[in-house]
């Protein structure tokens, strides 16, 4: 980016100024030998503009809203509109849920963002023997169209975009959405939001997983052939590197994994017959805002910069929209401490506002109280309003891409963006992200990586505040937010007076026809939404496809 | 420790959460103290857990969760250990578990409950010193 004159003269004043700081040295050394990220990179003292001279700019870093995409996805950014706020919330029964939703709504929250129980993540009815002690625990228990219904009570979908952190039984989520909206008078065409539907990312690091590979990329390019005609601003997925880095990735694994992930749903969308312009402007992403402040924001831009050459290198993409990288983020859960909690407060404020700088779609920042249980009320309220002090308070929004050009940020892009490059190589190789995921190779390195933060910690090598340094004597929190257990009987009466109710042959009819579709190549989703529209239950439906597809059976990643 | 026999142990994943980034750190940390670890995976029911610790003839189970579900699963796992005789097996537990329910827990047995930001060392020195057999 400099001419050879220049970038003579600085490299000449930078060996001067080297030597003149090296007797300071001798007598007080910096406070580590080397420094290196939790990724590996080495951090020098000082960067100046020969860390910087292979750069092209136009190449490298552009414009915003155009190709690479380096600077952000919009040409305006945070000028024209901030990012969506939306908390990702629920738990207990549909009814609790809906009002802590209209309470975020009029709390100023721009989109909602729902957590269902485990029972409904993994395809289960509230009263399978397997769900007994989980369900409305981590989310709302949803059963049937009846409970959804009671979900979205008095919020117009039309208005709202909802996202669902919903994934091997998403085609059940989505189909129970879009007959919510049918209800309300809402067309699909006009339906926004997300459902996450990354179930690659399910085998290495989230675990709610039901069929094997093979017949879930099916459904999900059933879900992105459905969407592309009937759903069409839906994001009808959610490639999350979030999970992988909860599961204690680097923010290098973060990028290479998910996009591996990502490039696996292109291909099985290609194969499928589908055009990849058709589907590609609706792939969104999903990352985690964790605590090294500028490695985080140079693995935003990378990771854009990255998929936006795929796409249009690897998959000839031709629309500008399948390039561009859409994401949420979310801060780091795994980075919060049950000691001292407050302390919590500022380190979600940092993490988001790397999200910002990151030039993030989306944002949920976490409740002080996480490490703990469900957030409260009061602690969701602190974390809303670190959202909204940092569009509204503190000026970063005014302009786009603020750090760009910093030597450090530009270099640890570029260094990012090197190094998950070399990791989806090696992916490649081992055949793909699922084939990968098979042999162990992506949860090995993930937990091998986890292994070695904690050891860190323990030797005193990371310093965590309040947990290994300045550390006090506490009392335990109270009045932390608790499920009622009898959420669970009131599901399993509602379940039993929901059978009672509908026709229950026609239900058997649609389950048949949906075994039949299952084993034939029709797309599911028509045949889900009309069982959905009969009040078979997501349990129900999930256990028709599990007759045909099966399940999952991970493979052991410990020991040798 | 009278016998050579290493210690074994069975690090068990009760409940429906995925969350074992862990339980796998602690299993990984077990193994470099020396001992025996055996990991069931996830979604393991208490029957299942149960039935592990008897076949492995472990020494130790370690039950890790975050879903909030201990407060059923726990002691439920202990009721069937209980049926079976089971009676000489340390049980510990770890996860995201409010300190208001360890008081219940450790009445139905559990003998302690590592949360958030336990050095894995402290466990190792806990098991060594807290065996039953």
């Amino acid at each position: 980016m400099y001419d050879r004159k220049t970038i003579e003269e600085i490299t000449r004043e930078y060996q001067r100024w080297s030597d003149k700081l090296e007797p300071t040295l001798a007598k007080r050394p910096e406070r580590k030998a080397e420094f290196i990220n939790t990724s590996g990179i080495p951090i020098k003292r000082v960067y100046d503009p020969t860390d910087m001279d292979d750069f092209d700019f136009l190449r490298n870093i552009g414009l915003p809203g155009e190709y690479p995409f380096t600077r952000g996805v919009q040409p305006t950014m945070y000028r024209g509109r901030f990012w969506t706020m939306r908390q990702y919330a629920g738990f207990a029964s549909a009814e609790d849920t809906n009002r802590r939703y209209r309470f975020l709504l009029e709390q100023g929250q721009t989109g909602l963002s729902v957590a269902f129980d485990l029972p409904t993540q993994i395809g289960y009815d509230s009263d399978h023997p397997l769900a007994q002690g989980e369900v409305g625990k981590v989310g709302v228990a949803i059963d049937s169209l009846k409970d959804m219904e009671t979900l979205f009570d008095q919020i117009p979908l039309e208005k709202v975009s909802t996202s669902m952190t919903i994934n091997a039984p998403a085609a059940v989520l989505l189909a129970m959405y879009i007959a919510v909206g049918e209800q309300q008078g809402t067309a699909s065409k006009d339906l926004r939001g997300t459902i996450q539907n990354d179930i690659l990312k399910e085998y290495s690091a989230r675990g709610t997983y039901i069929f094997p590979p093979k017949p879930s990329m099916r459904i999900i390019t059933d879900i992105f052939a459905f969407c592309s005609q009937e759903v069409p601003q839906w994001n009808s997925i959610s490639i999350s590197g979030y999970h992988i880095r909860e599961a204690g990735s680097t923010a290098v694994q973060e990028v290479a994994f998910t996009l591996a992930d990502g490039i696996a749903y292109v291909e099985a969308a290609i194969n499928a017959g589908l055009d990849v312009d058709e589907f590609a402007p609706r792939l969104s992403f999903f990352f985690n805002a964790h605590l090294d402040f500028l490695e985080e924001i140079a693995k935003f831009r990378a990771a854009r910069r990255l998929w936006a050459v795929i796409m249009r290198e690897r998959f000839k993409a031709k629309d500008p929209r399948s390039m561009m990288m859409r994401f949420h983020t979310q801060t780091a859960g795994c980075t919060l401490t049950a000691q001292q909690p407050k302390n919590n407060i500022v380190r979600v404020a940092f993490q988001a506002l790397s999200a910002v700088l990151g030039g993030t779609q989306s944002l949920h920042t976490n409740s002080m109280d996480e490490a703990f249980c469900l957030p409260s009320e009061e602690a969701v309220q602190v974390a809303l309003r670190t959202q909204q002090l940092i569009a509204h308070e503190s000026g970063v929004t005014d302009t786009v891409d603020p750090l760009a050009g910093s030597y450090y940020v530009e270099r640890l892009t570029q260094e990012v963006y090197d190094r998950a490059q070399k990791y989806i190589e090696t992916i490649d190789e081992l055949g793909g992200a699922a084939a990968a995921i098979e042999k162990g190779y992506i949860q090995r390195e993930i937990q091998d990586s986890a292994y070695r933060y904690q050891k860190e910690i323990e030797k005193d090598e990371r310093v965590v505040v309040g947990v290994n340094r300045f550390q006090i004597e506490e009392e335990p929190p109270k009045d932390l937010l608790r499920v009622d257990p009898a959420v669970r009987t009131s599901q399993i009466k509602r379940l039993e007076k929901l059978r009672s109710e509908r026709n229950n042959d026609k239900v058997q009819d649609i389950l048949g026809d949906l075994r039949k579709a299952a084993g034939g190549s029709d797309n599911l989703m028509p045949i889900i939404l009309e069982a959905v529209r009969a009040y078979a239950t997501l349990g129900e439906i999930c256990d028709a496809l599990r007759d045909v597809f099966g399940e999952y059976q991970p493979v052991s990643t410990l020991g040798g | 420790m009278t016998n050579t026999r290493k210690i074994r142990i069975l690090a068990a994943k009760p409940g429906l959460d995925g969350h074992d980034r862990g339980v796998k750190v602690i299993a990984n940390a077990l193994m470099d103290a020396g001992m025996e670890v055996i990991y069931t995976g996830l979604r393991q029911s208490p029957e299942q857990i149960v039935e592990t610790a008897i076949q492995e003839d472990v020494d130790v189970i370690a039950l890790s969760i975050l879903s909030g579900a201990h407060d059923f699963l726990f002691p439920r796992i202990m009721e069937l250990l209980k049926e079976k005789g089971v009676t000489d097996v340390l049980v510990i537990g770890g996860g995201i578990i409010p300190d208001e329910d360890i008081g219940e827990l450790k009445k139905v047995g559990i003998a302690e409950i590592f949360g958030p930001g336990t050095y894995t060392d402290d466990i190792v020195t806990y098991i060594q010193e807290n065996l039953k057999r």
